[in-house]
């Protein structure tokens, strides 16, 4: 089998904090995330707000803040993804999609912008048949972030992948506060990027979007990857495999919106072994403990009852 | 559009004139209050003893004592309307010619000063801020922080002890050469001579600037594009030239365009210690020695000149800001 583009094993980012003064504390954001992604396959990242899923993009592209640590493995095509071997890559065959607009330069005209200032005939001709394809008009070049118009936002920040030959993309909540058709157009747009044979990881908290155009779905819970199912299992709950994930199902508008009790527990006060066991209604003893992510019919999971 | 810009050059020019007025009022009320008597400052008190009462007369008459304030000033500010700024009771010259000369001097001296100032502090602030917490941005802090509380008079005494006395590289002070005739004086010598108390407006000017520009850049450098930009491979100074320099040049010159007034203020002391013959300390003798119409003059133009400063600040936002300048148009 091919090489996959790219697999995190184990990925565990922290922060150091100073608490009260001069005490240092650890903040445990992402402990133990797994994923693949393979070349033409759209991954989907799926996790509630604020659980530190932007964090897997800011660590794939090499750009954690100072002080944050990062710990796993990390594999691009074959070898490991280190921090001078990222700086090579990003920006040509690793690239990263932004949440919004704030990730441009507000001083510095589109066209420019996407072409990072290269000027050379062929970049420039690439440039006019992507906005060619995404229907945006020529004039657009010449406008500066701030005067893009809603509709524009993300056709634009995707501009910025493909005017490079990327083999790995990576979105970084490709939908925020769009409306269901821009959002599932943009969607669309990522989906096409894996089609042209590059391996799309979209990070996003939108279960029923991500379903509908990637091929897997990675569930990641507080911290941790629970589960790794193709987008067919999702569509009966007895193919999927984690209490949560199937407590995700079950919220759906289309089987009856239910939710269940309590929150995702915060960093600092996470529960040992599996982070889900207070909410779940199988947890026992043995779930206090570290649980394995195993393999499970096709997919993976971090539960020791799924069967 | 045009309306805009017509309204807007209409209040400028209203703020300009309420500026002056509110100033020369100030500055006048002030001169009346102080406790020098023009007499005993300008003519000494023993020449007065031994002048007789109609001389005393005369002399009083000459420098305004016992007149109503408010009908000196009105006549002052009749005569300044109609572009009469009067004569200098000191030098007893038109105030005009007096202020063309010392201004002559201070604006070359200022202009020197404000450029230098703000280039190095510009790029001292771009160096610091993008190597924060290095030992270069810890260099440059260290010595901003320093120079700022440092008094200029004293940083001007420094110098002038370092490179006029013990060095003697550099004219402890004046503006040309002594017993030079005015026609045997060269540019170089003007220039030799002005080089110490532009280097102490520099100096100070420097550290403000700096600091801004500092700050401002650790904004960038945290700010979500510049994080993009990384993510896109621009690093080093692609990435500055693509996305720092702009971003911090915009407020950089706004700050330092405010920072007229800073090296204007400035120039007052310096040019005291190093005996320039410029605007400030014709400012600083037209005080001491009640010379009302020169002081009331400088006083002015100083107003104007920050005034001027603060303007083309704002006009030059718009125009490299396209945030502003678009948002004006549409």
């Amino acid at each position: 089998m091919e090489e996959p583009v790219l697999k995190i094993e184990h990925l565990n980012i922290s922060f150091l904090q100073y608490t009260n003064g001069m005490r240092q504390s650890q903040l445990d954001v992402i402990r133990d995330l797994d994923v693949e992604v393979n070349a033409g396959e759209m991954v989907a990242v799926v996790g509630s707000s604020g659980s530190g899923k932007s964090l897997l993009a800011h660590a794939v592209l090499g750009i954690l803040p100072y002080n944050a640590a990062r710990g796993g493995r990390m594999t691009y095509r074959g070898s490991e993804l280190t921090q001078e071997r990222i700086e090579k890559l990003r920006g040509s065959e690793i690239v990263m999609v932004p949440q919004s607009l704030s990730y441009l330069d507000p001083l510095v005209k589109i066209g420019k912008q996407i072409r990072k200032g290269r000027n050379d005939q062929k970049t420039v001709e690439k440039l006019k048949n992507i906005f060619r394809r995404y229907d945006l008009k020529e004039e657009v070049e010449d406008l500066y972030p701030f005067e893009l118009s809603g509709g524009m936002n993300r056709r634009i920040l995707i501009s910025t992948a493909l005017i490079e030959e990327p083999k790995l993309v990576i979105a970084d909540e490709p939908t925020p506060g769009l409306d269901l058709k821009v959002a599932k157009r943009a969607m669309g747009h990522f989906r096409e990027l894996a089609d042209l044979g590059a391996g799309v990881l979209v990070i996003t908290h939108d279960l029923e979007l991500a379903l509908e155009t990637a091929d897997r779905v990675v569930v990641f819970y507080a911290g941790c990857t629970v589960e790794e199912a193709a987008s067919k299992d999702f569509i009966r709950e007895e193919t999927l495999r984690h209490p949560y994930t199937k407590a995700l199902w079950r919220a759906l508008p289309q089987h009856g919106f239910q939710f269940i009790e309590g929150v995702q527990p915060y960093v600092k006060e996470m529960p040992e072994g599996c982070p889900f066991s207070p909410r779940c209604g199988m947890c026992t003893q043995e779930c206090r403990s570290d649980i394995p992510y195993r393999s499970l019919r096709g997919g993976r999971v971090r539960c020791l009852y799924a069967t | 559009m045009e309306k805009r810009l017509g309204i807007q050059i209409r209040n400028k020019v209203i703020r300009m004139v309420l500026l002056v007025l509110t100033t020369s009022m100030l500055t006048f009320i002030l001169m009346k209050a102080s406790p020098i008597d023009p007499l005993q400052a300008n003519v000494g008190q023993a020449a007065l003893g031994s002048m007789s009462h109609e001389q005393v007369e005369k002399l009083e008459e000459y420098w305004g004592v016992g007149e109503s304030p408010v009908k000196q000033y009105v006549s002052w500010a009749a005569d300044f309307i109609r572009g009469d700024m009067g004569t200098s009771l000191l030098y007893r010259q038109p105030v005009a010619d007096v202020i063309a000369v010392k201004l002559a001097n201070s604006l070359f001296l200022m202009v020197t000063a404000w450029i230098l100032s703000g280039i190095l502090g510009f790029f001292l602030g771009v160096i610091s801020g993008m190597n924060r917490g290095r030992w270069i941005d810890r260099l440059v802090k260290g010595y901003c922080l320093l120079i700022s509380s440092t008094p200029t008079f004293w940083l001007a005494l420094l110098l002038l002890m370092v490179f006029g006395v013990w060095l003697k590289i550099l004219p402890v002070g004046l503006s040309v050469p002594i017993g030079v005739e005015a026609a045997g004086v060269t540019f170089f010598d003007r220039v030799y001579h002005a080089v110490l108390p532009a280097l102490t407006l520099s100096i100070t000017g420097v550290s403000n600037i700096a600091l801004h520009t500092r700050e401002k850049m650790i904004g960038i450098m945290e700010s979500e594009y510049v994080l993009f930009a990384r993510a896109r491979g621009e690093k080093g100074l692609v990435l500055f030239w693509h996305h720092g320099l702009r971003n911090a040049l915009l407020p950089a010159i706004t700050l330092h365009f405010a920072a007229v007034s800073e090296i204007f203020g400035g120039s007052v002391l310096v040019e005291q210690v190093f005996s320039y013959p410029g605007l400030g300390q014709a400012a600083v003798s037209a005080g001491l020695g009640s010379d009302m119409p020169l002081l009331m003059a400088i006083t002015i133009i100083s107003a104007l000149f920050v005034f001027g400063g603060n303007m083309i600040a704002d006009i030059l936002y718009g125009i490299v800001d396209p945030r502003i300048r678009k948002g004006g148009a549409a």
